[in-house]
């Protein structure tokens, strides 16, 4: 839709009020994306600006749908598992895992002891390389290319320990129902404690480039606040909640696999802005480490790594719904079974798209730039939110 | 072999006999040096910001020749491209914008002092000039984003109006300190001051700190780049230039870059000579009688000199910019309304307070007797009022 037919009932509700005395602005409505640089993907913003400063902004999606729920529905359970690592394609291991997950509550089965652990570290690794690519991405939205290329140095360890662990660099289709594809290889645990070494270095090697850059801190300070019940109240999670102050996390409320056996904090911060949730996101990584870390003994002890189970996967009719924590958020998965080999139905519950709903709230009042830096710190995947 | 000698005299002699043909010259000779200097700071950007990123950066262009090549491979390049214009846009001062952004940058590289007695135009209010014509690419930058009929570039160009101007003031300031130390707007008395007198140095280090700190804003580099700020204004006022009219911007903005670099320099650390060390060489290691060396009288020193000061110049400015090219790597982009706070509400203070500081201590200077102050300040004030009427 070109963009001077574009009328959305936001855009004529009533103008910010100026101050007696302030100059009456012109207005312009400015298009940002489908193909702008920093739009992640395929988002498309419309915002309203006086001056550089927003008054309304409207995301368009659907630029990446693919209706992957409707086409679950002609797919065998097995068969759907490579369609859900193209949602959020940075962190697919979560979305095996949920939908797994769920088509697990159907079956009634259970995961063996060495899928669980396998599960639980592929998981957090699979978190760190998120937060990596989110963090170079941040830092490159605020003007700091540099960083970008550190993290996507350590992010390129994690995906070569995935490459060995499932052939894949980026839609891993690792997780089975009742376990993993494969167990690792040898040698494999030892690589990974390498990693988490020098990750552990290397995070503190970002933090000095950014955490106290006076730069760095009056773009992401103050910016693009968010208080702990408007987040609620717009159904966000993930860091972006815990940003808030809310001490949400479904590891905890939830556990999983074997989270309940592992011992890990829910990192919080207050504020609410972009620095908060900067800073959750770091701490989460250190987190992270220590849970793999945690994980790696039990990796020693040999075992089996799936459940068994037939060729064909006919769940019981009935419903199931299944929610692990992705790097993004609460991630969901639906599922409804007649009894047949494909899902009545299907349905993602995606953490980004929640989060992307509460982009118009925060970036109100502020200057352009910091829609950028906003949208940056919410961190949202378009293959997820779109589907 | 002497037959052409001759004939190389000859012509020379007769093109300085010659005022017009001496500034033609001169003017040919500054153009070569710019744009030769802009293929290697391009090329050194990338290694440097490789370097700075952990990557390798440019080395398949060229061989050992790469950092000439490289550049002159993309310019080429960017030669044979499609030259664009959107439709709907203000034919006139699209195409102009580039060019009135390029000339002022060329037209700054006459006051350089490149060695002692290597000026291309000496003038008297060398300082002046320069700030005179540093002020007219912004008329570019904004006509630039006006003409592309798009509102991305739009807001590149009002945003580099807003910057550009906001930080000429202390710009601006920063080197009248070195004016007010030195007691002349000429670049060269300026370099030649410091050369007698190395110790200088000391009180013009807060000035240098201001003059790059407001430079970097005046060419636009990061925390600075508001202008072309890729990931919120897609490239700012160029989105929509391509091909030579693109590269002339790149080109512009680039020697601008070396000519901040080369101005701090000139006007704080040293110019071309090294604070007197190299006169101790000459003197003691070559055994050459410097003290018949006469800075108005070229032909007293020796060629080999003039050549060594010129690479001085040359190896300090880069140094210089290498330092810039730090900064720019390492720092996020402010945003616009903190630019411009920081422009007015912290620079501009501390760089009026930085020339109290270097009025004193030229008082001081001056007071007991010290040479530099050439002019008085008396003969100084007016025209630090008149360049400040000429801003307002």
């Amino acid at each position: 839709m070109p963009l001077r037919d574009f009328r959305l009932p936001e855009f004529d509700a009533p103008e910010v009020i100026l101050p007696p005395g302030e100059l009456e602005h012109e207005t312009t409505i400015v298009n940002m994306g489908p193909q702008h640089p920093s739009t992640h993907g395929v988002l498309r913003l419309v915002l309203k600006l006086d001056g550089e400063t927003v008054l309304r902004l409207v995301p368009v999606i659907g630029y990446l749908h693919r209706g992957k729920e409707k086409l679950a529905e002609q797919r065998t359970y097995t068969m759907i598992i490579p369609y859900t690592d193209r949602l959020d394609y940075l962190a697919s291991m979560y979305m095996n895992l949920g939908y797994v997950r769920a088509v697990e509550q159907l079956l009634g089965i259970e995961t063996p002891e060495r899928g669980k652990y396998l599960r639980t570290a592929v998981a957090e690794l699979q978190r760190l390389a998120s937060h990596l690519l989110w963090l170079g991405s941040f830092a490159l939205d605020l003007g700091a290319t540099t960083v970008f290329l550190y993290t996507f140095r350590e992010r390129e360890i994690v995906v070569d320990l995935f490459e060995k662990l499932c052939g894949a660099r980026l839609t891993y289709n690792y997780m089975r129902f009742g376990g993993v594809a494969a167990d690792c290889p040898p040698g494999w645990v030892d690589e990974v404690r390498d990693y988490l070494d020098l990750q552990q270095a290397r995070l503190a090697e970002y933090e000095a480039i950014l955490t106290d850059n006076p730069v760095f801190r009056v773009r992401t300070e103050g910016i693009g606040i968010i208080s702990a019940q408007e987040a609620l109240n717009y159904g966000l999670s993930g860091p972006t909640l815990r940003g808030s102050g809310v001490a949400f996390d479904v590891r905890k409320a939830d556990p999983y696999d074997a989270y309940g056996e592992l011992d890990f904090n829910v990192i919080t911060a207050q504020e609410g802005d972009c620095f908060a949730r900067y800073r959750v996101r770091m701490d989460e990584m250190r987190e992270s480490l220590n849970i793999v870390r945690q994980c790696l003994p039990r990796l020693q002890v040999p075992g089996e790594v799936s459940a068994k189970l037939p060729r064909v996967i006919k769940p019981p009719a009935g419903e199931a719904y299944a929610r692990v924590e992705a790097p993004r958020g609460d991630f969901g998965v639906f599922v409804v079974s007649d009894g047949s080999a494909s899902p009545v139905r299907l349905r993602f519950r995606s953490p980004s798209f929640a989060n992307l709903s509460a982009l118009d709230h925060m970036c109100r009042g502020m200057k352009l730039a910091d829609v950028v830096a906003i949208l940056g710190s919410i961190d949202i995947v378009l293959g997820e939110v779109d589907r | 072999m002497d037959r052409l000698m001759q004939y190389i005299e000859l012509g020379w002699n007769f093109i300085a006999a010659h005022e017009v043909l001496r500034s033609l010259f001169a003017a040919v000779c500054v153009l070569v040096f710019m744009l030769g200097v802009v293929l290697v700071v391009i090329w050194m950007e990338r290694k440097v910001s490789a370097d700075i990123q952990s990557r390798i950066g440019p080395i398949r262009t060229g061989g050992p020749l790469g950092f000439v090549l490289q550049s002159l491979a993309d310019a080429l390049k960017l030669l044979l491209k499609e030259d664009l214009k959107p439709r709907g846009a203000d034919c006139w001062p699209f195409y102009v914008a580039p060019y009135l952004v390029f000339l002022p940058a060329f037209m700054a590289y006459l006051i350089l002092p490149f060695s002692a007695t290597w000026i291309p135009q000496d003038i008297k209010v060398g300082i002046l000039y320069y700030s005179a014509v540093s002020s007219v690419p912004v008329l570019g930058l904004a006509m630039a984003g006006w003409a592309s009929n798009n509102k991305w570039s739009l807001l590149g160009g009002l945003r580099s109006a807003a910057q550009l101007v906001s930080y000429e003031i202390p710009l601006a300031l920063a080197m009248l300190a070195a004016v007010i130390l030195h007691g002349t707007l000429q670049t060269g008395a300026i370099v030649a001051n410091q050369w007698q007198h190395w110790w200088l140095i000391i009180f013009t280090l807060p000035s240098l700190a201001i003059f790059l700190t407001a430079g970097m804003a005046e060419v636009s580099r990061t925390p600075f780049d508001l202008p072309e700020a890729e990931s919120e204004l897609v490239a700012g006022f160029n989105t929509e230039y391509s091909g030579m009219r693109f590269a002339t911007f790149f080109l512009s903005e680039f020697s601008a870059s070396f000519f901040i670099s080369a101005l701090a320099v000139t006007l704080f650390l040293g110019g071309w000579s090294l604070w007197g060390i190299d006169l101790w060489f000459a003197q003691h290691v070559l055994g050459w009688n410097t003290t018949a060396w006469d800075l108005a009288n070229p032909a007293t020193i020796p060629l080999l000199m003039k050549v060594f000061w010129f690479g001085v110049f040359v190896v300090k400015s880069f140094i210089v910019l290498w330092v810039l090219m730090w900064v720019k790597w390492t720092m996020p982009r402010l945003r616009i309304d903190q630019v411009l706070n920081f422009g007015w509400k912290v620079l501009l203070p501390i760089a009026l307070l930085n020339l109290l500081f270097v009025s004193l201590v030229g008082l001081y200077v001056k007071r007991t007797n010290v040479e530099p102050i050439r002019l008085s300040l008396q003969q100084v004030a007016p025209v630090v009022v008149m360049q400040e009427a000429q801003r307002e």
